[in-house]
């Protein structure tokens, strides 16, 4: 079998072995849901209803994606480091199918946030979708790239002491150039902007997360093994 | 054909702390290295640097399996690691904890060949409880379960016997035997019992 493939099998392994210990404990996600819906709340309380501009909802949308993220996804490693699965996890599986396992698990758990809160972000604001498409890749696409960034910035945050309070420091000018292009994609989304403006923020997006999971793959075994 | 671990040279400093420098030994096949030394002597260092866990400051550690130099990714295969830092995952039972690392390593896997691991280890009956549930001396079996699951060519055992009852200590006696005949072991100890299954010591000052 082909080395992609054979770290494919194994990282799906792993993905279904995070997938089920998070179905028992439901630490992550708990924490993402519980932060993001209070978020929401607190915003559509503020200002629901009162804005229309398609600026402000993007990046208010985005802001609860990227926080909520921040808010969990870093367990996936901070969770092998501190209780020591790490070593078993070392001596039986190449660095590679770690990180896919990790990433698959990260994009698991932040497309299904993505797929409560969306909803309930448009009915609490009350928006209206002028290109529906283009705002579900957009949704997509960023999601994929926050999760990509974040596994291999939750791998070097789980190595270092202050772990939780890193991660957002950490990840922001990482993720910098994904929260532009994805809040510059939802708001022409949102408000019927020009389809060539959205095309190249969702090519942008999606270079981005080839880029991150290229970069994080290269990375990863330096990260894995220090 | 040649099966034997070759350190050349090895040493490891934290900063300006030296735990070991220039240790060069051989360990042939079907033999026991038994590591001694005092608490913070090094012997754990020097032996996640044999299992590839940790980078040494100098010098290197071959592992030959017929006559051929393993790459890290070919050390797993055939390295099975005890240790008290290496846990397994509380939240999984013994069964799944088996056949996720079977899965990872690519191993075929069946529920009966699990059940038949875990009777050899001690823990017949208890393979679907969570590990979270286990006593520390459970803990430590399942370990060796985790280890023997891939039939390594070497086993690597730091302080072997800890929290085990005299059972345990006979099933570990048991495993280092059979593993002699099947390839080498190399176990780092203080206890006076287990100094003797040593075909050679080295000593970390």
């Amino acid at each position: 079998m082909i080395k992609p493939l054979r770290w494919l099998k194994q990282g799906l392994a792993i993905w279904r072995k995070d997938l089920r210990i998070e179905f028992r404990t439901r630490y992550t996600y708990s924490a993402l849901v519980m932060f993001a819906i209070t978020t929401l709340v607190t915003v559509s309380f503020s200002i629901g209803g009162f804005v229309t501009d398609t600026d402000i909802t993007a990046a208010l949308l985005w802001i609860i994606l990227f926080f909520s993220a921040m808010a969990g996804l870093a367990r996936t490693f901070v969770a092998e480091e501190e209780t020591g699965t790490a070593t078993a996890l070392k001596m039986a599986a190449q660095p590679e199918p770690v990180l896919l396992g990790k990433y698959l698990f990260n994009v698991t758990i932040l497309l299904s946030l993505t797929v409560l809160v969306v909803p309930l972000f448009i009915m609490m604001l009350n928006l209206s979708i002028a290109l529906p498409l283009a705002f579900v890749a957009a949704v997509v696409l960023g999601s994929l790239g926050l999760a990509g960034a974040s596994t291999i910035l939750a791998a070097i945050v789980a190595k270092a002491g202050a772990k939780s309070s890193l991660m957002t420091v950490l990840a922001f000018p990482v993720l910098l150039p994904l929260l532009f292009a994805a809040i510059s994609a939802t708001r022409a989304a949102l408000g019927g902007g020009l389809a060539a403006d959205v095309t190249a923020d969702l090519l942008m997006l999606f270079f981005y997360n080839g880029v991150a999971l290229a970069a994080s793959l290269l990375l990863f075994e330096y990260v894995w093994n220090e | 054909m040649l099966n034997q671990v070759v350190v050349k040279n090895l040493s490891k400093a934290y900063q300006r702390r030296k735990l070991f420098t220039d240790v060069s030994l051989t360990i042939p096949d079907n033999s026991v290295l038994v590591v001694l030394g005092p608490n913070g002597a090094g012997k754990t260092t020097f032996l996640r640097i044999l299992c590839g866990l940790t980078p040494a400051t100098s010098g290197q550690v071959d592992i030959m399996i017929n006559g051929q130099i393993l790459t890290a990714g070919q050390r797993r295969a055939q390295l099975g690691l005890v240790t008290p830092e290496l846990e397994l995952y509380g939240e999984l039972s013994a069964v799944e904890n088996l056949e996720f690392f079977a899965g990872v390593r690519e191993l075929p896997f069946s529920r009966q060949q699990a059940r038949e691991l875990l009777a050899f280890v001690g823990l017949k009956g208890r393979g679907h409880d969570f590990l979270k549930t286990y006593s520390s001396g459970m803990k430590q079996r399942i370990k060796y379960a985790y280890a023997l699951l891939h039939q390594p060519h070497i086993l690597v055992l730091d302080e072997p016997t800890s929290n085990l009852d005299e059972a345990g200590v006979a099933l570990v006696d048991t495993i280092i035997r059979q593993q002699k005949e099947r390839g080498i072991v190399i176990m780092a100890t203080n206890e006076p019992g287990e100094v003797a299954y040593g075909d050679q010591t080295f000593t970390l000052a």
